[in-house]
């Protein structure tokens, strides 16, 4: 009996939370005549996949998936490289003032975006990289308060024989990390990545605030500009919704066991 | 640190003695951590102390700069109705979304957490949101909601209720977003099943073996179990609701009648619609400090409320059980 109450919850609320998942794709599938309908109909009578490549010509979508592929794969790979080179100086070394400095790393964590939006829009802007992808990128290159805590984590539960061993073979201090630890480290190098490649090509406030011409944008900001515009119909919006979904949904598909594992930790610990 | 051969005290220094040198290597760790050392200056501390001074001058991002001290914050108390109403919506959404957000991430975790089939694709299905971008969010929940074309309101309609145009009425729009918001509650249903997973087998036979019903274990052993879980949850969800600003730009653009015209958004407005970035910057500052009240009174009040495993004064008969079990 307690069995079928479960579920029966769990059901219903996989069909609460998928609906309008389903609802978006099948929207996307629709003829033009099948949109403003009502009583609405769940599935389309043709299924138009021409509908997907109609809207990706709308507007240059093309250079918009390229804008955001450069941003995503190079903010990425910095924030695993900067990282890791943080997270092993704070796990490794004793120096003068690790611990205060730390304690900064995480009392970061609690600084809002917003109170540092403004100077920051006004810095790019001294610099001359409004409209360009600089801002989304280089920040990613000089660590993120969330991951180094995470990678440091990590390292700590490495044991310091494995460097120790290494040392006298004569590796040198980047030649234990390089060689030793980050082999090691692989499942939390990649939700690492995962994570930053899922905010980055998620990302919209970013985009929004330091682009401005049409020719920079990235996915989600072509997407933001495409609902009102004239002759952009439903089915075209929800095509558009529909495919940049689908990288990060991939990912996430993959990197499932990181991903899960990875977020629960930090409640943990929190 | 557990080393594998006991050591007296005196070997223990004196091997740690030559390690510690080595590890000591002069400027190299400093060089390891250039990098966050660099980006927090440049983008954090810099920006940090440029905000606060920029929040004490007339500053249009184009024309003439002019000190006016604390003028953007008086300015902001007495001369801004805007700043009130943004406010109040913003306390409202709060009010609203940090309970049901906590609500339906924990009762999700709990059906998760039965020994149930598949309970991996339940989790996936109810985790599938928050992977999304909040654009894509916000575009199929426009749809959704949508007065005469959408899916809500022909369920609406089945059981004969005429449903509202959602986003457009004052009424039901704030509502709306609550809703559409929660879809994405992802994260914190995950680290609420973590915490479940970690509240040991034992204590619930203790309590069932005591006679305590369902009911009962759940207030008596679950919620003190995972009040440090709902206190992180809790924090988490306070700073989103203040920044909530994506939806709000996307789906209502704060209307009808600013009934969705929440405080990032006003902040947000002031400084790239109306470039007044000395004001927002004030704005931004006075965020931070609700922030900081908020999550320092609610740290105030878990000293009732949370309960600490560790903390706890077992009796050493009970603590051998455990540690048995487990």
């Amino acid at each position: 009996m307690k069995k079928v109450v479960v579920y029966g919850l769990l059901i219903a609320c996989s069909l609460l939370f998928a609906a309008p998942l389903f609802w978006a794709a099948t929207t996307a599938l629709k003829p033009q005549t099948e949109l403003y309908l009502f009583p609405p109909k769940w599935l389309p009578s043709v299924w138009k996949f021409g509908n997907f490549a109609e809207a990706w010509q709308i507007q240059p979508f093309n250079l918009f998936l390229k804008n955001t592929v450069i941003v995503t794969l190079l903010s990425t790979l910095g924030q695993i490289v900067s990282c890791a080179l943080v997270a092993y100086g704070f796990a490794r070394f004793e120096f003068k003032g690790r611990n205060a400095l730390f304690l900064i790393v995480l009392a970061t964590m609690m600084i809002p975006w917003e109170v540092t939006m403004i100077p920051q829009y006004m810095e790019f802007n001294y610099l001359g990289w409004i409209n360009t992808l600089k801002p989304l990128i280089v920040p990613s290159w000089f660590g993120s308060a969330y991951f180094i805590f995470l990678l440091r984590q990590f390292i700590m539960t490495i044991p310091r024989e494995m460097d120790e061993a290494a040392t006298i073979d004569g590796a040198g201090k980047l030649g234990i990390l390089v060689r030793i630890l980050v082999p090691l480290m692989g499942p939390s190098l990649i939700l690492v990545g995962v994570f930053q490649m899922m905010n980055c090509w998620n990302d919209y406030l970013g985009p929004l605030i330091f682009l401005n011409d049409q020719s920079k944008y990235t996915l989600t900001l072509g997407l933001s500009q495409f609902k009102g515009m004239f002759g952009v119909d439903m089915q075209s919006i929800m095509a558009i919704t529909c495919l940049i979904s689908l990288p990060p949904l991939a990912v996430f598909f993959f990197a499932q066991r990181y991903i899960v594992g990875g977020i629960a930790g930090t409640g943990i610990k929190g | 640190m557990a080393r594998a051969h006991p050591q007296s005290a005196g070997e223990r220094t004196a091997s740690l003695g030559p390690g510690r040198k080595r590890r000591r290597g002069g400027a190299a760790p400093y060089l390891f951590i250039f990098p966050w050392i660099f980006g927090f200056l440049v983008f954090t501390l810099g920006p940090l102390v440029f905000s606060l001074i920029i929040s004490l001058f007339d500053w249009p991002i184009v024309g003439k700069v002019r000190f006016i001290g604390l003028g953007n914050y008086a300015a902001m108390f007495t001369d801004d109705p805007l700043f009130w109403k943004s406010l109040g919506v913003t306390l409202k959404f709060a009010a609203l979304f940090v309970p049901l957000n906590i609500a339906v991430a924990l009762l999700l975790a709990i059906l998760l957490n039965q020994k149930v089939r598949g309970s991996a694709i339940f989790r996936t299905t109810f985790y599938l949101p928050s992977v999304i971008s909040g654009v894509a969010l916000a575009m199929i929940w426009s749809w959704v909601y949508s007065g005469d074309y959408g899916i809500l309101n022909y369920f609406l309609s089945l059981v004969g209720v005429q449903g509202p145009d959602w986003l457009n009425d004052t009424h039901w729009s704030l509502a709306a977003m609550v809703v559409a918001s929660l879809w994405g509650q992802g994260s914190m249903m995950l680290v609420f099943l973590a915490g479940l997973k970690g509240i040991p087998k034992d204590l619930y036979e203790s309590a069932s073996i005591d006679g305590a019903g369902k009911l009962r274990q759940f207030v008596s052993v679950t919620l003190p179990m995972l009040s440090p879980t709902i206190l992180f949850n809790l924090i988490t969800s306070i700073i989103a609701a203040f920044q909530q600003l994506t939806l709000a730009l996307l789906l209502t653009g704060g209307g009808p009648m600013k009934a969705t015209y929440f405080y990032a958004m006003y902040m947000y407005e002031n400084a790239f619609k109306y470039f007044k970035m000395g004001y927002s910057a004030a704005n931004a500052w006075f965020m931070f400090l609700i922030i900081l009240g908020l999550t320092f009174l609610v740290f105030k009040s878990s000293e009732a409320w949370v309960f600490y495993e560790g903390e706890m004064k077992r009796a050493p008969g009970a603590a051998k059980k455990r540690r048995r079990s487990a």
